[in-house]
């Protein structure tokens, strides 16, 4: 298994979605890409380093990451604790800027999704899925037309006048999925996303996400511990390790969609990541 | 490597059938069950009668003392003839000029405090620099108790309305600039970050995340500066008086002067009310604003 190689994503990607023009539309379902040629991914680090604080206190967070993603591509990356996985996301979302080498994001939009759904609570759900829409300065009625249309989305129908405290936790981060999505973004970013619930919810969300990955075409990037999670999800895992975080695998997923996170290939699969996640953290404790 | 051909393999897809979409449906249902409310006379009764027995002892306690003769019959006279008294007062022109002329006072300080403060607040807790150099201060401020003021208010102005005004917005600002300043450090960081991640920046991220999120702090601090901007005025009021403008503080300042503890009385209860009728509207507020944000209990 090759490492680094956004190609065999991207020739599916290319041809599982339209690319027409760098026009963008906010109500249909068709998506464009900023950039037509599929040979050149949506993100790209070249050795990316984050370090933080100066002098013998300093923490080098990320280690020369090199990393590059296919537009429509799903991938994972699984690390254990201390591997620069937020730094990383940050990174990408441009809420901090690496210390070294150089991030591309092709002028993509990026879109963040946290554990927690991270709802505005005085908010109705309604509202924060227009929020982004809002900050853009888009006009009250297309943004209500939106927001109904993703709430629709992820099944939400209705729920539009509730508050976020009135959800369980599976629906809060489903409404933080719709907002994510109402940013019209190139690239999602997801940071442990379905981390805090529970298993049954969790499972149910991961056909949830994939579909809406499939009829959007977005990027996805999904930080995850749950290397079964990832497999389940992912076209490509990324294994990071810790304490600098560097890349130090990366694997396929050949098994066809649509998976069941219970199937004996996702299993087979998920032992191999494992053994190579324990192995990295293995090598902490000598 | 079969990584190229079955990336998006579209054979059946599981989440569009039926049976997926009511096991999403059913587990959303089970997770937001809730317990119907309670029928609303129930609600007022449960909510009234507790205060509605506290006054009634209030007033036993009261009676009991007048009963015991502690003190003089002019001095401490029973409620039936306070109440008969205030009954009385309250029809009279001077009783409602008094009361129009001290609630102009406080929704006037109250007002200038409100702003004044939420602008200080504002620009302390957004300018670091401001922060170190006036953040201590202003807590100083609250706590100084605002009658010390008045010395140095009646000296600047002489006896009139301005020292009554510049102590009450002395009372009220730091109280309303510090519930801002909390408000603000403890927004949660989450949604500071969710909010830069939407695209807010700058202004935008105070008036879409940061003032939401702060105003329950924002709302504690503006009762305590009506709290403290009440007695002030009422402070001012026993210490200025203003020929031919009557007002609360001054009729209890002359009941005084003429061993009149009747009216005396009928003037503190007035004034008590008022000081509950407002802070029952603050209740109000801040209720409803718990219930949206899911703080509150469904009581």
């Amino acid at each position: 298994m090759t490492l680094l190689d956004f190609r065999a994503g991207a020739a599916s990607a290319a041809s599982a979605k339209s690319v027409t023009g760098p026009a963008k539309s906010l109500t249909g379902p068709a998506r464009t890409i900023p950039d037509a040629d599929p040979d050149r991914p949506a993100v790209r680090l070249d050795a990316v380093s984050r370090r933080f604080g100066t002098g013998p206190t300093a923490v080098l967070a990320l280690d020369r990451v090199s990393l590059g993603i296919a537009p429509g591509e799903f991938t994972c990356i699984v690390g254990a604790s201390g591997c620069g996985k937020s730094t990383l996301l940050n990174l990408v979302a441009g809420l901090d800027a690496p210390s070294g080498g150089t991030l591309s994001t092709y002028d993509s939009r990026v879109a963040l999704m946290f554990q927690e759904a991270a709802l505005m609570p005085w908010l109705t759900v309604g509202e924060n899925v227009e929020l982004p829409l809002l900050l853009a300065g888009t006009g009250r009625g297309a943004r209500q037309r939106r927001a109904a249309e993703l709430l629709g989305t992820v099944r939400l129908d209705g729920c539009a006048d509730k508050r976020p405290h009135e959800l369980s936790g599976g629906m809060r981060q489903r409404v933080s999925l719709a907002r994510a999505l109402a940013q019209d973004a190139d690239v999602l970013l997801m940071d442990e996303p379905f981390g805090a619930l529970d298993a049954m919810t969790r499972d149910l969300l991961h056909d949830e996400l994939e579909r809406v990955w499939r009829e959007t075409g977005v990027t996805v990037l999904f930080v995850t511990h749950n290397v079964r999670e990832a497999v389940r999800l992912g076209d490509r895992i990324v294994l990071l390790s810790s304490r600098p975080g560097r890349v130090v695998a990366g694997f396929q997923v050949p098994v066809a969609r649509p998976r069941r996170i219970d199937s004996a290939e996702v299993a087979e699969l998920a032992a191999t990541v494992t053994d190579a996640l324990r192995e990295e953290v293995r090598r902490h404790g000598r | 490597m079969a990584a190229d051909v079955t990336l998006r393999d579209t054979r059946i897809d599981l989440t569009k059938s039926p049976a997926f979409a009511a096991d999403l449906a059913g587990l959303d249902a089970l997770e937001t069950f809730q317990d119907p409310r309670r029928p609303l006379p129930a609600r007022i009764w449960s909510s009234a009668w507790p205060k509605l027995a506290a006054v009634g002892l209030g007033l036993l306690i009261w009676q009991i003392a007048v009963w015991s003769a502690w003190r003089p019959e002019w001095v401490l006279p029973s409620p039936l003839t306070v109440f008969e008294s205030l009954g009385n007062m309250i029809t009279t022109a001077e009783f409602w000029d008094a009361l129009a002329n001290t609630l102009r006072r406080a929704v006037l300080g109250f007002g200038f405090a409100l702003v004044s403060g939420t602008a200080i607040g504002l620009a302390v807790a957004r300018v670091r620099v401001l922060r170190t150099a006036v953040g201590s201060l202003i807590t100083g401020l609250q706590t100084m108790p605002s009658v010390a003021w008045f010395p140095l208010a009646i000296l600047f102005f002489g006896l009139n309305e301005s020292a009554i005004f510049f102590v009450v917005v002395l009372g009220a600002a730091p109280s309303i600039a510090n519930g801002l300043i909390n408000g603000v450090d403890y927004v949660p960081p989450l949604l500071v970050r969710a909010g830069r991640v939407l695209g807010a920046r700058g202004w935008s991220l105070y008036r879409h995340v940061i003032m939401p999120a702060a105003l329950p702090s924002y709302l504690a601090g503006l009762k305590q500066g009506w709290a403290f901007a009440w007695r002030s005025l009422m402070a001012g009021e026993l210490l200025v008086i203003i020929a031919n403008r009557h007002a609360l503080g001054q009729e209890m300042q002359f009941a005084r002067d003429n061993s009149d503890a009747v009216k005396l009385i009928s003037i503190m209860i007035v004034i008590l009310v008022i000081g509950i009728l407002v802070d029952v509207l603050f209740n109000a507020f801040d209720k409803r604003l718990r219930a949206r944000r899911g703080i509150l209990d469904s009581v």
